[in-house]
């Protein structure tokens, strides 16, 4: 562990890969924790199976490429697909739990997430998938720095979507209709928004951002069954650490994770990198709370 | 009469809203003190400031002459300083009996003396103050059960279970039927002079609390107004105006 | 339970009927005894469960911490303490308690200021974390577990000592809890559920009760822990001692499915859920945690207010 701390350190090059390489996988994150915030802001719901719903995306994108269909072409088409899934499992699950115990709605996303990662598994098996998209990669510093285009465009796609996302809240009627719902639904219902159809259609573009971040993650990473929760809680970490109604805080934190984690990956050895992203978000609520508690608050 | 609470420049800010700027007043031990003032004027930041939920941004809070200002509202509370709410809080899925008794003050003793049964005697006070309040026979309800004004008997009867020195109360009357008005005005005055719990009450209703109380203060825009007898607050001119709105 | 009692059954009626059929069930059905074994360690799974989530509002998914190290800690003092089987059993069960509450009493300190959601997925996070760490730390085994001694009796007779042991841990922390429950403790667990605010503004010591409650489940899971680990012979980090998916998982159905907050609530909901996954689980052939999945869903959305208090409230329909 303190070998490859101590070569992390004398040989810049390498830290620089590991950091950059991190960073652009952390735009992923930052895809899923987009989504995570909207549900949470708008419905109020910790989405535990915010990650199978990424690791979905994934499968989308493979069983397209499998099919024969351009890499490429999987990103919307799984974006399309978990859309629909989204609000699927809106119209059969979420809208019972939405306006409950807060509790209530962690279980049911929680069985809804064991749902969905045995399914996929019993129907993809346990094996780690992958796919080529064809893309290459860029070199830089001599070849120390390889980056593949896929993570490139990863990264521009997740500030691209965060844009898309702000100007939508913003400028679209719909967007609008999502912000009224989430500051006061009640006061929406009397001002003739159909706060139902809100809900379902946030719960869907959650979906499809999931959706593309999973197709993202099989082309510039592996995907297996049960890789999901990890996805889940680095969203969550995201949002607690940016804040729910802040775009440019999730890119933040979900590229600064991304680095983080890989660096951390590098130092403890891979085997321990998904035990430190649990690690690290008890770390983040503990801290949190401490904070809190020095101006008389808690966390909550 | 010696104060009990002295509240001095306190200052509290929620983001860029001052909620309280440089607030003073002082409760005396023995009496009920009154604070009035319009909607957002700052009564119940301050009284989250002197309870330990609020942090306190400026000034300082004496409670007994020792420094509360950045105590918690638990350690706050066992040196017998208590509040209400105006949206009362209860405990809802327990009984009235139970709420009673998690009430007494031995209950924030260490974890040894809570591995006890609830004594005869406290289930004896209990069903006292209970039957103090008008609850008797409500005493196997549970809490959440009970309609809004019963509930705020039951919460006030709570505090009186743990025999505060101070009691702030946060509008006592609010949303109770006006019939029963009167009988809450009793109560609290049998509690100020018969069980010696000071009080600091805030209330919308001016009739109530100008036969309540001492001594008002009253407060706007998060300052403190005007500060006197009933008679002289009525009658200053300051107050009118920020209760009429004539500016 | 004044619903039982208006049945005519008290909880000493109940209690006595228990107590029997765990004496006599091991020496009836000898070829069941694991089974019933596994089922008194879900009562423990779902009673110490309850004591956080029902009765305090603390709802936990970090609770298989505590029986993991309970796992380990028996493993560890087995392989290495050089002792007969039932001493070094008996040490590993009194190291793995110690090791559980002490890991309470930190991660309480730390956690259980944490309110809400904040705290299921924090505590969510704890259990996998801990699961990871002893699949990648070589002195435990790393992923391929670890291996405990052989029982030293004659065939068939391991499995009527674990179901006893485990029979006689499960009415332990049932008659802790029971009278826990009729103390000012309870009372004072049940005030941290309905408004921890009003708890604090009362003057409560919240925070040593907190931690309190869950030293004390992790107590018994602990114990509980080197008991199972022992019968299976055999722990896998993700599988067994850390098995969040499963037994971390169950805990919560049960105590939900039973009633939670309830004295009977968690026993029952461990009961339901043991007999209908013993009889019906091996016709799913492999869509078993499929169906787990389905199970919680539906329960959550549709029966949140579990056995108990649909009994309850259906006796209030009655009555009026």
């Amino acid at each position: 562990m303190l070998d490859n701390l101590s070569l992390f350190v004398q040989y810049p090059p390498l830290a620089a890969d590991v950091i950059l390489n991190g960073l652009l996988i952390g735009s992923i994150f930052a895809l899923a924790a987009y989504g995570m915030a909207l549900v949470w802001g708008v419905l109020n719901i910790v989405n535990v199976v915010q990650g199978e719903l990424v690791v979905l995306g994934g499968y989308v994108t493979f069983l397209a490429v499998q099919a024969g269909l351009p890499p490429l072409l999987g990103l919307p088409l799984s974006a399309a697909v978990m859309f629909c899934l989204g609000w699927l499992i809106y119209r059969a699950v979420i809208f019972r739990v939405v306006d409950k115990d807060i509790f209530i709605s962690i279980l049911a996303t929680f069985g809804l997430s064991i749902l969905f990662q045995q399914l996929a598994n019993a129907v993809f098996g346990s094996d780690v998938r992958t796919v080529d998209a064809g893309l290459g990669s860029l070199h830089l510093l001599d070849g120390t720095v390889t980056l593949s285009h896929v993570k490139l465009l990863a990264f521009a796609l997740a500030l691209g979507a965060g844009g898309a996302l702000w100007l939508f809240l913003r400028h679209a009627r719909l967007g609008q209709a999502i912000r009224a719902t989430a500051q006061n639904p009640r006061a929406a219902r009397i001002l003739g928004i159909d706060t139902n159809r809100v809900y379902a259609m946030t719960y869907a573009l959650n979906g499809a951002l999931c959706g593309a971040a999973g197709s993202l993650a099989v082309m510039a990473w592996t995907i297996h069954p049960y890789v999901g929760l990890p996805y889940t809680v680095r969203s969550f970490m995201v949002v607690v650490v940016a804040g729910v109604g802040n775009v440019a805080g999730v890119v933040g934190a979900g590229l600064g994770l991304g680095a983080l984690e890989n660096v951390a990956g590098f130092v403890f050895g891979v085997e321990f990198q998904i035990a430190f992203v649990f690690a690290l978000m008890v770390v983040i609520l503990v801290w949190r709370n401490a904070m809190a508690a020095r101006k008389r608050g808690y966390l909550e | 009469m010696s104060a009990l609470l002295e509240v001095r420049n306190v200052t509290r800010r929620f983001g860029g809203v001052v909620a309280n700027n440089g607030v003073s007043l002082t409760v005396r031990q023995g009496e009920i003190a009154g604070l009035i003032g319009p909607n957002g004027s700052g009564k119940t930041t301050l009284f989250g400031c002197i309870t330990g939920t609020h942090a306190v941004d400026g000034g300082d809070i004496l409670f007994e002459g020792r420094s509360i200002a950045h105590l918690r509202s638990a350690p706050i509370a066992r040196l017998g300083l208590l509040r209400t709410w105006q949206q009362t809080r209860v405990y809802s899925e327990m009984t009235c009996a139970e709420n009673m008794a998690i009430s007494a003050r031995e209950a924030q003793g260490g974890l040894l003396s809570l591995l006890r049964s609830v004594p005869v005697s406290t289930r004896r006070k209990g069903d006292d103050l209970l039957a103090f309040a008008g609850l008797h026979e409500k005493r196997g309800d549970k809490a959440g059960s009970l309609s809004f004004g019963q509930q705020k008997l039951l919460e006030f009867a709570m505090a009186l279970m743990n025999e505060p020195k101070l009691l702030l109360l946060d509008e006592p009357t609010a949303g109770i039927n006006p019939t029963l008005i009167n009988g809450l005005i009793d109560r609290l005055r049998r509690a100020n002079t018969e069980l010696g719990v000071t009080l600091l009450v805030i209330e919308h209703n001016m009739r109530v609390i100008m036969n309540l109380a001492h001594r008002i203060t009253c407060l706007a825009h998060g300052e403190v107004l005007a500060e006197g007898p009933p008679e002289a607050v009525r009658a200053d001119a300051r107050v009118l105006d920020a209760y009429l709105g004539v500016a | 339970m004044n619903l039982l009692s208006a049945s005519h059954l008290s909880d000493w009626h109940i209690m006595g009927a228990l107590a029997l059929a765990g004496l006599a069930g091991p020496l009836l059905l000898p070829a069941l005894a694991t089974q019933i074994a596994f089922l008194w360690l879900m009562v423990v799974f779902a009673l110490t469960w309850d004591m956080l989530g029902g009765r305090m509002g603390y709802n936990s998914f970090g609770n298989i911490v505590f029986f993991g190290i309970g796992c380990y800690a028996a493993a560890v003092v087995q392989r290495d303490g050089g002792l007969p089987y039932f001493e070094g059993l008996a040490s590993g069960l009194v190291v793995g308690a110690v090791a559980a509450v002490l890991a309470a009493l930190v991660f309480g300190a730390a956690m259980l200021g944490i309110r809400g959601h904040y705290f299921a997925i924090g505590t969510l996070g704890l259990g996998i974390a801990a699961g990871e760490i002893a699949a990648g730390w070589d002195y435990v085994g790393a992923g391929s577990g670890m291996a405990l001694p052989l029982y030293p009796g004659e065939l068939g007779s391991r499995e009527i000592f674990f179901c006893y042991s485990l029979f006689a841990l499960a009415a332990l922390c049932f008659l802790v809890f029971r009278w826990l429950y009729g103390t000012r403790f309870g009372l004072a667990l049940n005030a941290i559920r309905d408004d921890h605010d009003k708890a604090d503004a009362m003057g409560l010591r919240t925070t040593p009760i907190k931690i309190f409650a869950w030293s004390l489940s992790a107590f018994f899971l602990a114990l509980s822990g080197g008991l199972t680990a022992n019968m299976i012979g055999f722990i896998d980090p993700r599988d067994v001692a850390f098995a969040g998916a499963t037994f971390g998982v169950w805990m919560v159905l049960m105590a939900i499915l039973g009633g939670k907050g309830t004295l009977w609530g968690p026993v029952l909901g461990a009961f339901v859920f043991h007999i209908v996954q013993e009889l019906f689980w091996t016709y799913l052939l492999g869509w078993q945690r499929v169906a787990l999945g389905l199970l919680i869903v539906v329960i959550v959305v549709f029966f949140p207010q579990g056995i108990m208090g649909w009994w309850a409230a259906r006796r209030l329909r009655a009555t009026s």
